[in-house]
Formats: C-alpha cells, structure tokens, sequence
C-alpha cells in the first residue's frame, strides 16, 4: 500500500510539530495579536471619540489596587459591565477595552457573588466603604461579605518604588522618576484601608455619569 | 470593529478566516474515502504481532458534522460581524442600543407620566410605590437599609427626622445633587474635659442620664462653639446639615463615649449624588417613595 498522507506527517517528529503549531496557532493569531493594533485596546478613547478621564494609578491607588488582589476581593466582584439593559441599569454605562489599559493584571473576575465594582467610585461615601469593609453587616445587614477588621493597619509598601519600576516594565504608563520618588512619601501614614477605599472610589469614573 | 490602526488588520483577519475554512474544505474533502465492496482493507501496520486495524471510512454523520460546523461559519458571518466590518447593525453595541431603546419606548412614558405630576400625588400611587421600592432596593438600600431604616452614620428614612429638610422638593433635591454632611473636628478647642462637658449638655437635652454639674459648664462650651450650626436652642438647622440635638434621633448614637468621638475627631459623611446616574424621572419616583415611607 502506497504511504499515505497521515503516514507521511505522523512518522515525521518535525513535520508533525510544525503542522501542529500552525494550527494551534490560528485562533491566537486571529483572536489575540490583532487586539494589539486596536485603537480602543491600546488608548484611553471611547467609541465616540472622545477621550476618557482613564488616570494611571497613583501610588495610594496602587496599593489598594495590590489589597485588593491579596484579599482576592476578584473572586466574588467582577469588573466587566456587559452591555446588557439588566447590568447597565444598576452599574451604569457598560465596560469598555480603553478603561482598562492601566490594569495590570486586569481584575475582570468571572464570578459575582457580590456585586460588580466595575464603577463603583462615587456611589457610596468614603465612611460607607470604611465601615462596610471593617464590618458588612454594619450598614448591609443581609449582606454575606466577609469583614476585613485587619485592614484598619498602616500599609507596608516599603517596596512601592519597586512596584512602579515593574509596572513601568510591563505597562503603557511609565511612572517618571519624579513621581517613583514621591511615591513613598505619598503612601506614608495611609492605612490600608486608605489605600483600598482610595482605590474603590477611582473606579469606573471615566464613564460613570454617561448614558 | 473599525478601530485598527491600519487597514491591514481588517484584510489580516478576512484572509486567515477563509482560508481556515477554505483548509478545513480542503481537508475533509481530500480524506473522502468511498467504502468499496468486498472484504473489508487493512492498513498497512501491525502492532504487536497481529494487531491490525481496518481502514474504513469516517462514519457519515461525522463527516455530516464537519460538514455543518462549516457551514454554519459561514451563514454565521454571514450574519453576524467578524468578516471585515459587515454586519455591525448585529454586533454586541447594536443589539444592546436596540435593546434599550425598546425599554425607552416601553417605560419612558410610565417614567414621563409621574415626571408631571406632584410628588406627594405620586407617592400615593399604588403603582409608583412598587416601582420606587424596586429601584430603592438597587441603589439605596446599601446604605439606608433594605426597609429605609438606616444604620450607623446612614440616617434612617421612616422617621420624621430630617438633617437637610423634609420637603418633598428638598428631598428630591438631595437625591439628584448629593449632599456632603461635615461635622468639624474640636478636640483641639474644646479639650478632653471640655468635650466630656458638652457632650453631657448635648444629652442633656435629650432628656438622656448625664452629669448636671458637667452639663452645666457644657452650656456654656456649647454657646460659644456649636450654635452656629447647631442654633442658641440646638435645634440644628437643615440648610447646613445641621442635625438637631434636642430630640431622640441620633445618626451616630447617644451613648456618651459616642457623642464624645463626634465631637472629638468631628464626622464626615457623604451622600452621593444621582441626579446624572439615574436621570430626573427616576430620581422623582424615588424621592416620592421616600416621602411615602414617612405616612404613618
């Protein structure tokens, strides 16, 4: 019997590899590398145009950002507005590309337990977040969140300037070496929960008030 | 979407995609194998001295599923977008705008028809009161409680007790624009002892248990640093967020330990605004269901 396809690619190592490569490899070539040369993924700009008041984290922020992955807040709250009538009448406008471009990594999640904090700066008061992450059931009495009372503590982020320089290696931002410089200074007698409420209170305000 | 940054990207993901399905064609087309007639025939190899394998053809409805998966590929850009920037009436942005514009034409002349009328008129609306009760539970029940009763710092709605005014156009004012209550801080003025004396005075008037003596000199503390937001009678003043300290709500507590920190170390609260959030008619509806709740 004559040597058929398959027995041609299947008895070659190399051939077999390099077959099986390229196919793989489609979906991230269509799905993945274009993103990289999209206007709204890589820029703060929103469909129409405009642009958004999407900020770099400055560093308060910035450590709130990194207690919020440590307490794995991700795994109850998204971050993802979908562009639904039933989320964008509780949360406000729907998530968008350009929103996140600062996010490293993004904290989208994939599970709410509680609810999307995609934008949820401004909707409640600093002493609302304050009291609500120390104990939940303060103000939300149904509420099933677990308390965080160790958060009342000051922040340990002696290895904030070295947290910028990383950022700097992986993001579009880069933090000048100013603003590196007034970093521990800007973060010194905060308390984490500071630093979180500070964090919750920026989110989502690009879009916050827009239809 | 339309936002490459060059014109390239859009002809970069055409071209992979047909020529994808184009291979996919391709290969089942080319693997096609007729069963012929006869015993069936082996392939070539043999595994452990007799282990043999027929060479058949794929089963039909397998090769039916190839089939189908590569036909629906193609009615689905066909229809949807992902080929190019066809079809962007159908994208995830146009079905959301379309879907919101028919709640628009449903419920925006609910919304318009309690827009015109009086607040206190729509409070008395069976209809109104359900659908203010469903949005409070969205948006304010985090903070005053799932029946508007409060909490600590979070001033409780069933009450006759008003820090910015009880006015139906006063509330609806504080729901559309927010309101920021501060409480100064006068540790440093008034001292340890000092603030112990007028928090005293402050229960004082209450009609709460207190040190006469301490309440005495926390008089006089009171007129000389209070009254101007408080009043001469402490009545407050709801133009300043002022709460009134003669009478028996309290947004913080009565107890003295409490009433000593708010004097102390002052309080700071917000509420936030919603005027641009929710819209004006929204925001009617709900100021007239919080008017409701106070109906005794």
């Amino acid at each position: 019997m004559a040597q058929s396809k398959h027995e041609k690619i299947e008895s070659n190592v190399f051939l077999l590899i390099v077959l099986t490569l390229l196919t793989v490899s489609v979906g991230g070539l269509l799905e993945i590398v274009p993103l990289f040369f999209q206007h709204s993924t890589t820029s703060p700009i929103d469909n129409k145009g405009n642009p958004l008041q999407v900020k770099p984290y400055d560093p308060v922020r910035l450590v709130g950002r990194d207690i919020y992955v440590r307490e794995g807040c991700y795994n109850c709250h998204s971050q993802m507005i979908r562009p639904f009538r039933a989320e964008t009448e509780r949360y406000g406008h729907f998530s968008v590309a350009g929103e996140y471009i600062y996010d490293h990594p993004f904290q989208w999640g994939s599970k709410r337990t509680g609810p999307d904090l995609a934008r949820v700066g401004g909707r409640y008061s600093d002493e609302w977040h304050r009291v609500h992450l120390l104990n939940p059931r303060d103000v939300v009495p149904e509420s099933n969140m677990p308390a965080f009372p160790w958060l009342n503590r000051p922040v340990k982020a002696d290895d904030i300037q070295d947290r910028m320089r990383a950022l700097n290696k992986v993001g579009l931002h880069k933090y000048s070496d100013d603003e590196i410089a007034a970093a521990p200074a800007a973060v010194a007698g905060k308390t984490e929960l500071d630093a979180v409420v500070a964090y919750l209170q920026g989110l989502g305000l690009a879009l916050q008030n827009v239809k | 979407m339309a936002d490459f940054i060059s014109g390239f990207w859009n002809v970069y993901v055409m071209a992979i995609v047909a020529l994808s399905i184009l291979f996919c064609v391709f290969v089942l087309v080319s693997n096609m194998t007729k069963r012929e007639s006869g015993p069936a025939q082996l392939h070539g190899h043999v595994w452990d001295e007799t282990l043999a394998e027929y060479n058949n053809p794929l089963p039909r409805w397998w090769m039916y599923l190839f089939w189908i998966t590569i036909g629906f590929a193609i009615v689905y850009l066909s229809i949807y977008p992902g080929f190019g920037t066809t079809n962007q009436e159908r994208g995830a942005r146009a079905q959301y705008e379309a879907e919101m514009k028919a709640a628009n034409e449903k419920y925006g002349p609910i919304f318009a028809k309690y827009k015109d009328m009086d607040l206190a008129a729509v409070a008395a609306d069976p209809e109104a009161k359900a659908m203010g009760q469903r949005m409070f539970l969205t948006y304010c029940a985090q903070c005053h409680g799932s029946a508007a009763q409060g909490a600590k710092g979070f001033p409780n709605l069933t009450d006759d007790e008003w820090q910015w005014g009880g006015e139906p156009a006063t509330i609806k004012t504080t729901i559309l624009g927010g309101r920021m209550g501060v409480m100064p801080p006068f540790g440093p003025a008034l001292g340890g002892e000092g603030v112990k004396d007028v928090a005293n005075y402050v229960r004082s008037l209450s009609g709460l248990a207190h040190d006469s003596l301490r309440a005495q000199r926390g008089a006089d503390l009171f007129q000389q640093n209070c009254v101007a937001c408080h009043g001469a009678d402490a009545k407050g003043n709801v133009a300043m967020g002022a709460p009134n300290l003669a009478n028996k709500a309290w947004l913080y507590g009565s107890s003295e330990a409490t009433i000593i920190e708010t004097i102390t170390n002052g309080r700071n609260n917000q509420m936030p605004k919603f005027g641009e959030f929710l819209g004006e008619d929204k925001v009617h509806l709900l100021a007239a269901y919080v008017i409701g709740l106070n109906k005794k």
